[in-house]
């Protein structure tokens, strides 16, 4: 029979073997699955590589995608390195739209184009901030399950958004076809090198939150109720303040995400502009082990099926929906191979300790 | 008037129920799969085209069946055997049964269901049930299917509170170190109702792609496996208040229009909300009262080991 | 006719690694007696009980049930040849209700047999006086009546033979009570049982023989009616043992914490700590002795602020710091060491290096919002070199490193901030002789230094020889505080059984 024993000792380059296995492991699994479905899986991953970076076009594209992703992930990275299962991401980027749009519609022509911008962003921050608080705070105060709760707010943001589109925000210019009116000129953030400024925010965030996590006193005392919340309170730190502190942290990245994407791509406001970056971004931070740094590379991969995928939708008339499969048997791969990580199988001698 | 609203409530309800029941008998097992809109889609895409390629309705429901099973059997080896994180295993199942659904589908999009298969699903009046004043009318003159829902609950809460297994269901999702003290296979457990939670999950996506909107089209579940999420909480878990729930959702998925064409100005969107305030609510009363009875299974979410020796 | 005892286990020996919990131990227990198995913490009892109840196998020596002999390789085969265990911490399911924990993973059929089910338990209720509602939920028991339902759910899988550990730690008196008579009912009625336990007291009224262990052996097996208290205690504690582990006297003495009639409650809200005064002064050791579950542990986490205190005062200094939570202590400048039982669940964060075990104490009192760490560093190497702690490097985490090192670091860590008391739970728990010897020195230092120590050990030689004054502590309460010089083993492990002290020493 066979034993499993925790392994208490895996070098980190042991780990990150038995991680590119298991990608590599995932890529074969699609490879023969793409082949059932009709297609060539050497052309299919090879176009979608080129699809995502062939052309200076298309490498703007993939970054376009690519920086939602890095500052949601960054968001969700500070609430699970406290074990604060903040499913929400969708959420609160939405109400950071929101509250992102309500400033463009209203003081665009107040103010100069960037006060307008920063206005947007912080309020956006701080409706995002406001929206992962609330389940923070019942969390703290009566154990509320954070995971149903953050997913649930989900659906709240997505459904006011929807009623604010289809109702007292809905563009009476738009001919009948229900949407919010586009934003203003001083609304819109800025282009550098060809791709909304949104990248230079996302360079500067991964910088910022690895420093905040690794040099910063409240980055420690997160990581530290995160990892044993008993030391946590023999230290003598005010366990309430660290979560609360997180969660606004969290939420207000999250935001930041959603007035990036209502201001620089969608240029108004509407119930699609999250597209998923909420979930994806639980993804890839958990692939990036909750390390900063690595948040970048797991996005930027994420982004490069994405965008393959969009482009061997019109190249090769593959649906996009095989890019979905993809990811999520990659995901199956990475989720099973951390089991090899944290133990090792042994078979069962006869005599037991 | 009333009457014609709850009886579409009920059908709008029925996937529901059915999905909610299904992830609720999974989460009595202790694990928590946030993939049924996953299952769901792979449910009614597997549903739709084997109802289309075979014309026949048990093979279509047996496809649908086989397709949510699947979807969850990979949940269960990755969650129970493995130990792998439930929530991100989760979400893993639902962006792959999407892709799986999108990709399956997109022959059958703009297609309905075939004539063989919707005249099964015709309303059949039960004799005398039906002629039961107020109710009669709204509960008894629906499908094979709904009525396969009233059974199913029914089964499921004897299953739940009156049999052997079922207590030992209970004592896997509260305490898996105490049931595996007690000689109960916890691992075996998990599996099973793991598997019957998402086989349940694909029955209700395929009756949604079959009977409720008879039309394939792309992301036909439109988040309505989040909804049965919630509602298992909205529901404490339990089989029947699940199914009123579902109902009361149907409903109130098909009120905004109702209201509308009364001439109340409502709108339908801030109705939509309310099923999810609402489950918040639940939520935080449910942890706050502290009355055990509505909180979910102790052991949710946590992986089961016993430490070898 | 020689009938064949219930249970016989003979020259049973079992090692843990290079940990002898049991050598060469004989067991005979009789059908329709009450046989105490009696023993310090530590002295092979659970190993051995754990042997009878399938989750360990002996490495030599046989075992007997009713004459057969048996080899057990899991949990199920004893449960089948009448063995029952019940545990200290209950394995019950909250939400359910008696009844439906007693039948959980048992029986046959479909559907659960209500009303046979009820009248199988009301059997055997009258058969052995056990008071119980089938239909009460399990979260609305006492503790007393969860106990009453675990030996039901045994008796209802058919065991003859029980083993109960602990079975009254968890009882108030009157519980206790009940359940001498239920024992007294069913070894009435030709059961078998086995009750671990320290309780002299519970063990001179209930048992009719008793073993007594130590260290791993058999001592001896005694008849209880033809037995003394005074007899029990030397054979638990034996002769005392020269360590020598140095003492020095420190004349100059400042007070330094002063407790006042403290009462403390655990989370079922019973007395984890009643009435407790005692001062510590600068320059000496004050060891703790007691059986586990006294209180000692309730007692360190409340002076370090860890637990809410109901009534009673700790002077620190002459400041009142109760109410106060670790950061407030920290905040105030109070320099107090505690080095807790659970060295990687709360001392420690085991993912962590050395360093950011280090930042724990430190990072509170440095300013602005980014960590320093090179001070840590220089602190870090100075530690490891000083205490000699075997790591692969300061930027190895914690868990990795063995029982005595992480012991070092943490003591380290403590000594490292000048404390001027020094809290330390069980130290040399676990550890081998070489590095217990360097934490008595290290503690001796801190002695010398004018810091006041709180010891609370284990191991009652330790206790006499490095120790100037012992606090005994039983159930709660102080039973006595005396010299170290001058009482004997056989008066604290009168003590720490509930006795009272022959003669107290307040102060040195």
């Amino acid at each position: 029979m066979l034993k499993i024993i925790k392994r208490d000792d895996v070098s980190k380059r042991q780990s990150i073997l038995i991680r590119f296995m298991a990608i590599a492991l995932s890529l074969v699994f699609s490879g023969v699955f793409i082949l059932i479905l009709g297609y060539n899986p050497i052309e299919v991953f090879g176009n979608m590589v080129i699809g995502a970076l062939g052309t200076e076009m298309r490498i703007k594209e993939t970054i376009i995608k690519a920086i939602p992703l890095i500052i949601t992930s960054l968001g969700i990275l500070v609430a699970f390195k406290m074990k604060f299962w903040n499913i929400g991401g969708e959420g609160q980027i939405i109400m950071g739209a929101f509250a992102a749009t309500y400033i463009a519609l209203n003081y665009a022509d107040d103010f100069s184009r960037p006060v307008v911008l920063i206005l947007m962003m912080l309020a956006a921050m701080i409706t995002g901030g406001i929206w992962a608080f609330i389940p923070a705070f019942f969390k703290v105060k009566f154990g509320t399950n954070e995971t149903i709760f953050t997913l649930m707010m989900n659906y709240i943001a997505l459904k006011w958004v929807t009623y604010l589109q289809y109702g007292p925000w809905k563009d009476p210019n738009s001919q009948g076809f229900p949407k919010v009116a586009n934003f203003e000129v001083n609304a819109v953030l800025p282009s550098l090198f060809g791709i909304h400024i949104g990248w230079i925010i996302a360079i500067l965030l991964t910088v910022l939150i690895y420093i905040f996590m690794n040099y910063t006193k409240r980055g420690y005392e997160i990581t530290v109720v995160g990892e044993s919340i008993d030391t946590a309170k023999y230290a003598g730190m005010n366990i309430k303040a660290i979560v609360i502190t997180a969660m606004l942290i969290s939420g207000g990245l999250c935001g930041l995400t959603g007035m990036i994407q209502a201001s620089a791509i969608e240029r108004t406001l509407t119930v699609s502009l999250s597209g998923g970056y909420g979930f994806t971004a639980i993804i890839t931070t958990w692939l990036s082990n909750l390390k900063a740094p690595f948040v970048l590379l797991t996005s930027l991969a994420f982004a490069v099926l994405l965008q393959g995928g969009s482009y061997i939708q019109i190249a090769m008339q593959v649906p996009s929906s095989v890019a979905d499969m993809i990811q999520g048997m990659i995901l199956f791969f990475v989720l099973g191979s951390e089991f090899f990580i944290r133990y090792t199988i042994a078979l069962k001698t006869k005599e037991v300790a | 008037m009333w009457t014609a609203f709850l009886f579409a409530a009920i059908i709008a309800g029925t996937p529901l129920l059915f999905a909610t029941l299904g992830e609720l008998i999974t989460e009595k097992s202790g694990n928590l799969n946030l993939g049924v809109e996953g299952m769901m889609l792979m449910g009614a895409i597997m549903g739709f085209s084997v109802g289309i390629w075979t014309g026949s309705p048990v093979m279509a429901m047996v496809g649908a069946i086989l397709a949510g099973a699947g979807g969850a059997l990979i949940f269960a080896v990755l969650t129970v055997s493995l130990r792998a994180n439930q929530v991100v295993t989760g979400l893993a199942l639902t962006i792959f049964g999407t892709g799986f659904a999108s990709f399956m589908g997109k022959d059958y999009v703009g297609m309905v269901t075939p004539p063989a298969i919707k005249s099964f699903f015709h309303a059949v009046e039960l004799p005398f049930l039906s002629d039961i004043p107020y109710l009669g009318p709204i509960l008894f003159k629906h499908d094979v299917f709904v009525y396969f829902g009233y059974v199913s609950i029914l089964v499921a809460s004897i299953y739940l509170y009156k049999t052997r297994r079922g207590l030992n269901l209970r004592a896997v999702g509260e305490n898996a170190a105490a049931a595996d003290a007690s000689g109960i296979p916890v691992t075996l457990y998990k599996y099973i109702h793991i598997i019957v939670g998402g086989a349940l999950c694909g029955l209700g996506g395929a009756y949604l792609s079959l009977v409720t909107i008879p039309v394939w089209q792309e992301g036909v579940t439109s988040g309505r496996g989040w909804i049965a999420v919630a509602l298992v909480i909205f529901a404490s878990w339990n089989p029947t208040k699940a199914m009123l729930g579902a109902f009361l959702f149907g409903g109130l998925d098909i009120l905004g229009f109702r209201l509308q064409s009364q001439g109340i100005p409502v709108s339908q969107y801030l109705i939509d909300m309310l099923p999810y305030v609402a489950t918040v609510v639940v939520l935080i009363l449910s942890t706050k009262n502290n009355k055990k009875e509505n909180r979910p299974p102790q052991d949710l979410g946590v992986p089961y080991f016993r430490e070898e020796r | 006719m020689q009938q064949h005892a219930a249970i016989e286990m003979r020259n049973i020996s079992k090692a843990f690694g290079a940990i002898k919990a049991n050598e060469n131990v004989d067991l005979e227990v009789r059908s329709g007696e009450v046989h105490a198995l009696l023993g310090e913490n530590g002295a092979g009892k659970s190993t051995l009980m754990n042997m009878l109840s399938g989750i360990y196998s002996p490495d030599s020596g046989s075992i007997f049930i009713k004459g057969t002999e048996v080899h057990f390789s899991s949990p199920k085969q004893p449960i089948k040849l009448g063995i029952g265990m019940i545990h200290q911490h209950f394995k019950l399911i909250d939400i359910l209700t008696a009844k439906e924990n007693i039948i959980l993973g048992q029986g046959s059929g479909f559907f659960v047999k209500g009303k046979a089910l009820s009248q199988e338990i009301r059997h055997i209720s009258d058969t052995y006086g056990l008071d119980i509602n089938p239909d009460k939920k399990v979260y609305e028991m006492s503790v007393g009546e969860k106990q009453t339902l675990e030996i039901i759910k045994v008796l209802y899988r058919g065991a003859k033979i029980l083993i109960m550990d602990e079975p009254t730690a968890v009882l108030t008196p009157q519980e206790i009570k009940r359940l001498f008579g239920i024992l007294r009912n069913m070894r009435d009625q030709g059961c078998a049982i086995i009750i671990i336990t320290h309780k002299l007291n519970e063990v001179m009224e209930i048992s009719d023989r008793i073993t007594v262990l130590r260290k791993g052996r058999t001592i001896a097996t005694v008849e209880t009616a033809k037995t003394e208290v005074t007899d029990l205690i030397e054979m638990m504690v034996g002769k005392s043992v020269d360590l020598a582990i140095a003492r020095e006297v420190i004349p100059e003495k400042k007070l330094l914490l002063a407790v006042d009639n403290l009462h403390v409650y655990d989370s079922e809200k019973r007395h984890a700590l009643s009435e407790v005064s005692f001062d510590l002064f600068g320059g000496e050791i004050l060891g703790v002795a007691g059986v586990a579950g006294s209180g000692q542990k309730e007692l360190c986490e409340t002076i370090a602020g860890l637990i809410h205190v109901e009534k009673g005062r700790i002077f620190f200094d002459g400041d009142n710091i109760v109410g106060k939570n670790p950061r407030d202590i920290i905040r105030l400048g109070i320099r107090m060491g505690f080095i807790p039982e659970d060295r990687l669940g709360m001392g420690l964060v085991a993912s962590m290096d050395i360093v950011h075990n280090l930042i724990l104490k430190d990072y509170q009192n440095q300013p602005g919002i980014f960590l320093k760490r090179k001070h840590i560093v220089e602190k870090a190497h100075k530690i490891v070199k000083r205490l000699d702690i075997q790591t692969p490097g300061i930027y190895s985490p914690v868990r990795k490193l063995s029982g005595g090192n992480i012991q070092k670091v943490l003591l380290g860590r403590e000594i490292d901030s000048n404390p001027r008391v020094l809290i330390t739970a069980y130290p040399v728990r676990g550890l081998d002789i070489g590095a217990s010897y360097k934490i008595y020195e290290l503690l001796n230092e801190q002695k010398r230094l004018g810091v006041g120590v709180l010891f609370i050990g284990e191991d009652l030689d330790v206790l006499l020889e490095l120790c100037d004054r012992i606090m005994v502590l039983f159930d709660g309460k102080v039973t006595g505080i005396v010299d170290a010089r001058s009482v004997t083993k056989e008066e604290i492990g009168l003590m720490m059984a509930g006795g009272h002290p022959v003669k107290e020493a307040l102060s040195c």
